[in-house]
């Protein structure tokens, strides 16, 4: 086991490297180059310009720039935000929280309506409960995220007024508590649908097997059949969905936390853009690719301990 | 994934199968029938509008939704049912494009790493586990941002991030069939790689490319209106659902028809392409891993 988890670290580092390789070669392809927010500045001249970039190195060959660029990356210089003159570290770390709150929240919203769905629809199969979660799955799936948060916030925020439009809010657990919950179901809406699907067919695909038919031969009540021995075998597939999932949901965060302006990484990024922060980008992408990469190796590693059928050398 | 309506003696048979076992599917018919409606109504958007869909009206802004108006006006007096229309020629062209696209990067990638094996397999897919690992979304937004696209070259940044599925899909078929004895007759034949890879290995992973490449439609269409929406997409005039959102968004609490119409076309082509994916899987008889 220690070894498979070793090998997989190993294996995930030429993935760090042709991600940041395909990231710093995005971010060299910008108009204007690193340098565009000096570009037009009427008070900085040609020879400023050749100035900067002889002292920030950037007349160098690309290759030197990349090797220096990843190894300062590495020991967790980010450099320094263009727009805000922050330290990029310092700025995502401040927006950090907001983005683990809200994908967290979501998170654990989805789960809770997947497995409650998911398992009922299964041991409940051609019921109109089956058919409505089916139903509401399918609807999830299509959904375009960023409409059905503007659906809510217009219906539930603007017409019934029950909760706050947009923002983040100051002044408490309770007021952040309340601007969380409509970010948060549109996000979990993301993700819910595929979720409550892929632990009905688990369920499903469980409940055929010889062993479920011996635990009922032999008398066992249905909630325990389905509890004790469906449940846990059927929910391996769904681990692994689920942590695949991750690179969807931080998606799904970007244009959640734009349309509901929480102060999260999204944002973040969105602003970057408009502002030409190279260094932020670099960074948020950078951050992003990581824990996907994580994340992955984290749902092979579960999968392991799940399924004790597989063995890994 | 297996395929097993693919061991099946002939194709002709495969097909007939598979289109009685899709008549019979009510959601698919539904979901084509939707699909089809919103595309003659894209197509043919002359036809049924009264109003050219940048044709400014400066004495009826923000009208309401009225007979004249069925969808209302927006902020520079434009009809909103025209320019819904209209969009839809955009956005489903992108949607349909970009799922094309990356069907056939998928194919070729997957078709080469299964079939070759060995270095050229370690290579592809160590690329496609890269490009797997960057978010989707964020490096689409700054890939557009970069360059401003147009609707051609929005098709190819969104197919940029679509294929890997394809490719994953497509290698495990073909290193199924790559061991199988009618590659190895047709090797013994003489065969070159790329007729035996087209004409032989080819067809019999076809079922599970379309079924993805349909399904891709769907997330197409999401993503060109999310980057529309966030204003990286197509630019105005030109309308795409995602760029009406977007103007939409501001004046959302006084003028809410602006934002809800173009939202149900999103939903309605999207809820369509995944019903008609649902069915083509089931008809064509395609368990897919992903």
């Amino acid at each position: 086991m220690t070894r498979f988890v070793v090998r997989r670290l190993l294996g995930a580092v030429p993935l760090v490297i042709g991600v940041s390789m395909i990231i710093f070669g995005i971010l060299q392809a910008m108009p204007g180059g690193p340098l565009a927010v000096y570009l037009d500045n009427p008070y900085i001249t040609g020879r400023d310009i050749a100035l900067i970039k002889h002292q920030l190195g950037l007349d160098q060959p690309l290759y030197v720039q990349y090797a220096r660029w990843f190894g300062a990356y590495a020991l967790g210089h980010w450099g320094i935000s263009y727009s805000s003159g922050v330290p990029v570290a310092r700025l995502i770390f401040g927006r950090l929280p907001a983005t683990l709150l809200l994908m967290g929240t979501s998170f654990l919203l989805a789960m809770l309506f997947a497995l409650t769905t998911g398992v009922y629809s299964a041991v409940r199969q051609h019921t109109a409960f089956d058919y409505a979660a089916t139903v509401f799955s399918f609807l999830g799936i299509s959904m375009p995220v960023f409409w059905f948060g503007l659906m809510l916030q217009l219906l539930v925020a603007v017409h019934l007024g029950w909760l706050p439009v947009a923002g983040f809010g100051t002044g408490g657990w309770l007021t952040v508590g309340q601007h969380l919950v409509l970010p948060s179901i549109v996000l979990a809406m993301f993700t819910a649908g595929r979720w409550s699907r892929f632990t009905r067919a688990g369920v499903l695909e469980v409940l055929r097997q010889d062993y479920i038919r011996t635990a009922r031969a032999k008398g066992l009540a249905e909630r325990r059949v389905v509890f004790r021995h469906a449940l846990r075998n059927s929910l391996i597939p769904v681990v692994t969905v689920v942590a695949l999932d991750l690179a969807g949901l931080l998606s799904g965060a970007v244009v959640t936390e734009t349309v509901f302006a929480w102060p999260g990484m999204g944002s973040l990024l969105i602003q970057s853009i408009s502002n030409v922060d190279y260094p932020t980008l670099l960074a948020i992408l950078m951050l992003s690719s990581f824990a996907i990469i994580l994340s992955n190796l984290l749902a092979d590693v579960l999968y392991s301990l799940l399924d004790p059928r597989i063995v890994y050398r | 994934m297996s395929v097993r309506a693919a061991a099946l003696p002939r194709r002709s048979s495969l097909l007939l199968d598979a289109w009685r076992r899709f008549e019979r599917d009510r959601l698919a018919a539904a979901g084509a029938v939707v699909l089809l409606v919103l595309a003659i109504g894209a197509a043919a958007a002359p036809l049924f509008t009264r109003y050219a869909p940048n044709q400014v009206d400066l004495a009826g802004l923000d009208v309401a939704p009225s007979a004249v108006h069925w969808f209302g006006t927006d902020d520079l007096g434009r009809d909103a049912f025209s320019r819904a229309l209209y969009a839809g020629r955009v956005s489903l062209s992108i949607g349909v494009g970009a799922a094309a696209v990356s069907a056939i990067v998928g194919t070729a990638v997957g078709a080469c790493a299964g079939y070759y094996g060995g270095v050229v397999d370690s290579v592809l897919m160590r690329a496609t586990d890269v490009v797997l690992s960057i978010p989707p979304l964020p490096l689409v937004i700054v890939l557009s941002a970069i360059v401003k696209p147009s609707p051609q070259i929005l098709i190819l940044i969104i197919a940029g991030i679509g294929w890997m599925g394809t490719a994953r899909l497509v290698r495990g078929a073909f290193l199924s069939i790559r061991e199988t004895e009618y590659v190895e007759a047709a090797r013994a034949a003489g065969c070159s790689s790329a007729r035996i890879i087209l004409r032989h290995a080819l067809p019999n992973s076809l079922a599970p490319i379309i079924v993805a490449a349909t399904l891709a439609v769907g997330n197409a269409i999401i993503t060109e209106s999310v980057l529309s929406f966030l204003g990286v997409g197509i630019q105005p005039p030109t309308a795409s659902w995602g760029n009406m959102l977007q103007n939409a968004e501001s004046t959302m609490t006084t003028k809410p028809w602006l934002s809800v119409f173009p939202g149900v076309f999103i939903l309605l082509s999207v809820l369509g392409v995944n019903a008609l994916g649902d069915g083509l899987r089931d008809a064509l008889d395609v368990r897919m891993k992903e």
